[in-house]
């Protein structure tokens, strides 16, 4: 099957209202008539559900947590972008378009990125009319802040609490919906299982997470919107049940898995401090604003940073990247960082840690400033390491925060699979290999309020839907299948723990598939990786039953997948011999050791076909054609 | 400094909503003053996995004080001894070594237990779908900066809607009363420009399905607010009383 994006002709400016324009639709009686799964709650699930329940179709969705209010984007801290120019500084839906294209490293579709920076605007409105508690300045208008890789102030926030307050409004859409009696809202449900019947997405198998009953699902169309896979590091600033699982699954389904290996390491995290640890905290991008990053001049300076004078800092970032200073990109801050701690001018106990200080800042404009526009941060901050960040520099690191990487879509956000559209996170359509800050709570809601309600209708209306019922074999045939997992990972009764094992492949695709990757390693990760999964199988020990509440259940299955999830990420770095944006092999570098591209062989998306049992999964390449941006070597000097 | 101490722990365990439960006692050995009491948890989960024993369930997702997935009654103290602070957010430097700490599940009729300390908070989004909300539909909004909202009453309605809905307000009301949870949303809304036209059947409708749903009644004791990991001020109840106050004699909603 060759790879079709489906990218609407004509120039790209227009392409989106054209594409509008040509899309069929289904008429207002006759959506009643389609039920559509949506399977995730968060900032793209939620105003996908809400939004085609609005428009009159009959949905059904489920998250894993016990209220839809709880998904992950709830933790998003910085903000959301959008091409308005309130500041007068200069931006546009062209200079949104082009900083995402370029701080992606030129790996993503141009006519996408472009659709996104055009209905950037509508989020914001229609968040406000939603009653969204955005920052406001003394005028009663909306204020903005910055964020990485870009010289304009296009950042909308409520505090430090963006996505919280982001996915509220969604959820409040998404409530009224449920009120109404048009979304069916299934919680505590995991999505185990796609059912295809005739090529076609047409239902799920889930487990109710309170009783263990195996149930399934049937629709006329299901949308993915479940999330990113930065857990199968295990250590990630994601929440802890983010997982590969309903991606894989689908993957297996027939669904194509795009640029696996396009993960985002952030460059401003708490420092790991114990083997315990099970999680890792973001100090949000926004800090970068104003915080400024510096190291000891000299290796080794053990001494504490007030004691170290202005002329022994290196503020390596400033330095380096005069223009953007602090607010380079995360893959070029997360490099630098460790560039610095790989010479020995790390600081704090470990040594892997660089500071981020707001000294100046505070001297500036006063701490209450500060305060107001970070103070939840500060306060998280001193509760997780016991330091008052307005008196000491904070101590940060990079961590795995976001993947770029996803299931392949077409501009319709349709997967290789009929019928299963993906959504937010969990595709791979819009930030090519490093996403900008502040541009994921964008894509999320530009898939969810604006793009999904059109698209899907253009499916509907167009596809030979048969009747089917949850009787039909396929569905029988996947809850059997989905209940011999569970009994087979109940039965293994051996002597490791989920977690155990998976801190161990953390480990794993923390040292060779990280920061700087080499295909040495990268060969022996895959090693590793296999043997790991031999051992879990044969291994592992998963404490009760299926047919109870069993949260240790819950996490094998997760592991299980990212076992053999992350051997696909291996394959895809090792077959990507270039280096851009967040993958950065270091046989691909520049003097500077910027990641150098090879957009003569590798300026294509790489989407998996996954091809049965261990069979080696099969390389499909779509193309990506720059007609409107020249590719460059992104300089941020 | 991080140090590390022993903890006697008693931990409510229950296997299922229609069973008995009882407080089960489990040492704590070497715990890192640096660890969460989630990652406590944790540490005692696997042991007892190891063990072959059934672990200890308990509801978490973030970890970082904003999902409101997590939460228990730590000594008495909903989310533990803390001020503003959640269950995932607390940190062991916060207890002494040789200290008994006894690990509840919130305690409210209109949350039944699952198991162990994870309990159901249904109840809470059925109030929202009450009312809980602007009926916007996508696509109809004009420019974002059309309606300019004054700054103190969006920085006021951002203060109430940082309620994360973890249902500490309730375990620490004598009453089981979610007046603090509803308030902030009513107070949210209300105080924006945009909430207005709504403002009067939201409070109403909002209010009965409280009361529908087997909350008690509030007396006033500011426990709610105490324990509040978001320290949201019951100012926010007052703002609600007055709202429904207002509807039920001025509203044509009434
Ligand atoms: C700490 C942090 C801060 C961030 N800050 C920002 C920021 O300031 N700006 C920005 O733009 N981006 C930010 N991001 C990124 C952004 O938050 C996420 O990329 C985005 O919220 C993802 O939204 P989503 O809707 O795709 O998925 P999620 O919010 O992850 O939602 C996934 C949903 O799927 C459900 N689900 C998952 N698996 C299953 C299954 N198998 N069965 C059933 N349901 C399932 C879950 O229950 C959940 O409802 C941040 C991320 C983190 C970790
Ligand atoms: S786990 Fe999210 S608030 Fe505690």
């Amino acid at each position: 099957m060759p790879l079709d994006a489906k990218i609407p002709g004509g120039p790209l400016a227009e392409k989106w209202d054209r594409h509008l324009f040509e899309l069929k639709l289904i008429n207002p009686a006759n959506k009643r008539k389609y039920d559509i799964i949506v399977v995730g709650t968060g900032l793209a699930g939620g105003s996908a559900a809400a939004t085609l329940a609005e428009l009159g179709y009959n949905v059904k969705t489920f998250c894993i947590q016990d209220s839809p209010r709880r998904a992950h984007s709830i933790a998003a801290q910085g903000g959301i972008n959008a091409a308005k120019n309130y500041p007068n500084d200069g931006d546009s839906i062209w200079r949104l378009f082009y900083d995402t294209v370029k701080g992606g490293d030129f790996r993503s579709r141009e006519a996408n990125v472009y659709r996104l920076a055009q209905v950037s605007n509508h989020i914001i409105d229609h968040c406000v009319a939603q009653g969204i508690p955005f920052a406001r300045d003394y005028g009663g208008l909306l204020a903005n802040r910055s964020f990485g890789g870009a010289q304009v102030s296009r950042t909308f926030y409520a505090r430090g609490q963006t996505g919280q307050q982001l996915l509220l409004g969604a959820y409040s859409a998404l409530s009224r919906q449920i009120a109404d009696g048009k979304v069916q809202m299934f919680a505590r449900r995991e999505m185990l299982d796609l059912v295809v019947i005739n090529g076609q997405a047409r239902g799920i198998v889930v487990r109710n997470l309170i009783n263990g009953q195996i149930e399934r699902h049937d629709a006329h169309a299901v949308v993915l919107c479940t999330g990113g896979y930065g857990n199968v590091f295990f250590l990630s600033t994601n929440a802890m049940a983010s997982n590969v699982t309903a991606a894989f699954r689908v993957y297996k389904k027939g669904a194509w898995f795009a640029n696996p290996c396009f993960t985002q390491i952030h460059p401003t995290c708490i420092p790991v401090h114990g083997t315990y640890q099970s999680k890792l905290t973001l100090m949000s991008e926004s800090l970068r604003n104003d915080g400024r990053v510096w190291v000891p001049k000299n290796p080794g300076d053990k001494r504490s940073p007030s004691q170290i004078p202005e002329a022994e800092r290196d503020y390596f970032l400033e330095e380096k990247y005069p223009s953007f200073g602090n607010l380079v990109p995360r893959d070029v801050a997360s490099r630098n960082a460790k560039e610095q701690c790989d010479m020995g001018k790390g600081v704090g106990k470990t040594r892997l840690a660089v500071y981020l200080d707001f000294a100046d800042a505070i001297k500036r404009d006063t701490k209450a400033v500060i305060e107001n526009k970070y103070g939840n941060l500060f306060q998280m901050y001193e509760k997780i390491t016991a330091e008052d960040p307005y008196e000491t520099p904070m101590r940060i690191y990079p961590a795995v925060h976001y993947t770029m990487g996803g299931l392949w879509v077409d501009y319709n956000l349709m997967s290789t699979i009929d019928g299963l559209f993906v959504m937010g996170e969990a595709n791979f359509s819009d930030h090519g290999a490093n996403r900008l800050g502040a541009s994921a709570l964008m894509q999320g809601l530009a898939d969810g309020y604006f793009i999904i309600p059109y698209t899907i209708g253009g499916y509907l209306a167009g596809a030979e839907l048969p009747d089917v019922s949850t009787d039909h074999a396929a569905f029988k045939e996947t809850e059997n299948e989905v209940q011999s997992r569970t009994d087979k990972l109940l039965a293994i009764n051996g002597k490791r723990t989920v977690d155990d094992i998976h801190k161990e492949l953390g480990l794993i695709m923390w040292e060779y598939c990280g920061m700087a990757r080499n295909n040495e390693g990268l060969e022996k990760a895959r090693n590793l990786i296999q043997q790991l999964r031999g051992e879990f199988w044969e291994n592992v020990t998963v404490p009760g039953s299926g047919k109870d509440f069993n949260q240790s259940l819950e996490r094998a299955g997760r592991a299980a997948d990212f076992l053999e999830f992350a051997e696909l990420m291996i394959m895809d770095a090792l077959a990507r011999q270039e280096s851009c944006g967040g993958h950065f092999n270091e046989a691909y570098q520049t003097e500077a050791h910027e990641a150098r591209r090879d957009d003569e062989n590798f300026c294509y998306a790489a989407a998996w076909e996954f091809s049965g049992g261990d069979k080696e999964p099969q390389v499909h390449k779509e193309p990506l054609v720059f007609e409107n941006v020249d590719l460059s070597q992104r300089s941020y000097k | 400094m991080t140090k590390t101490i022993n903890l006697t722990l008693k931990i409510w365990r229950q296997s299922g909503p229609d069973r008995k439960g009882r407080l089960d006692t489990y040492p704590a050995t070497d715990i890192s003053t640096d660890m969460s009491f989630l990652e406590m948890l944790d540490v005692i989960n696997e042991k007892l996995t190891l063990a072959g024993k059934d672990p200890i369930a308990y509801d978490h997702d973030c970890r970082e004080g904003i999902c409101g997935m997590c939460g228990a009654v730590v000594n008495g103290r909903a989310h533990g001894p803390e001020k503003g602070t959640t269950l995932c957010q607390l940190h062991m430097r916060h207890f002494s070594d040789g200290d008994t700490v006894v690990v509840e599940p919130w305690r409210a009729k209109a949350f039944p237990i699952i198991k162990d300390l994870v309990v159901d908070r249904s109840a809470f989004d059925i109030i929202i779908q009450a009312g809980g909300f602007i009926s916007a539909n996508t696509g109809g909004a004009q420019d974002a900066n059309a309606i300019p909202a004054p700054q103190a009453a969006a920085e006021k309605a951002m203060d109430a809607a940082a309620c994360i809905g973890c249902g500490a307000c309730v375990a620490a009301c004598p009453n089981a009363a979610a007046m603090l949870f509803t308030g902030a949303k009513i107070s949210h809304l209300a105080l924006l420009p945009q909430g207005r036209p709504e403002a009067a059947k939201r409070a109403i409708n909002m209010l009965k399905t409280m009361d529908r749903l087997g909350f008690g009644n509030c007396t006033n004791e500011r426990e709610c607010e105490a324990e509040c990991p978001k320290e949201i001020s019951i100012v926010n109840i007052a703002r609600m009383n007055r709202e429904f106050l207002m509807a039920s004699f001025f509203s044509e909603e009434n």
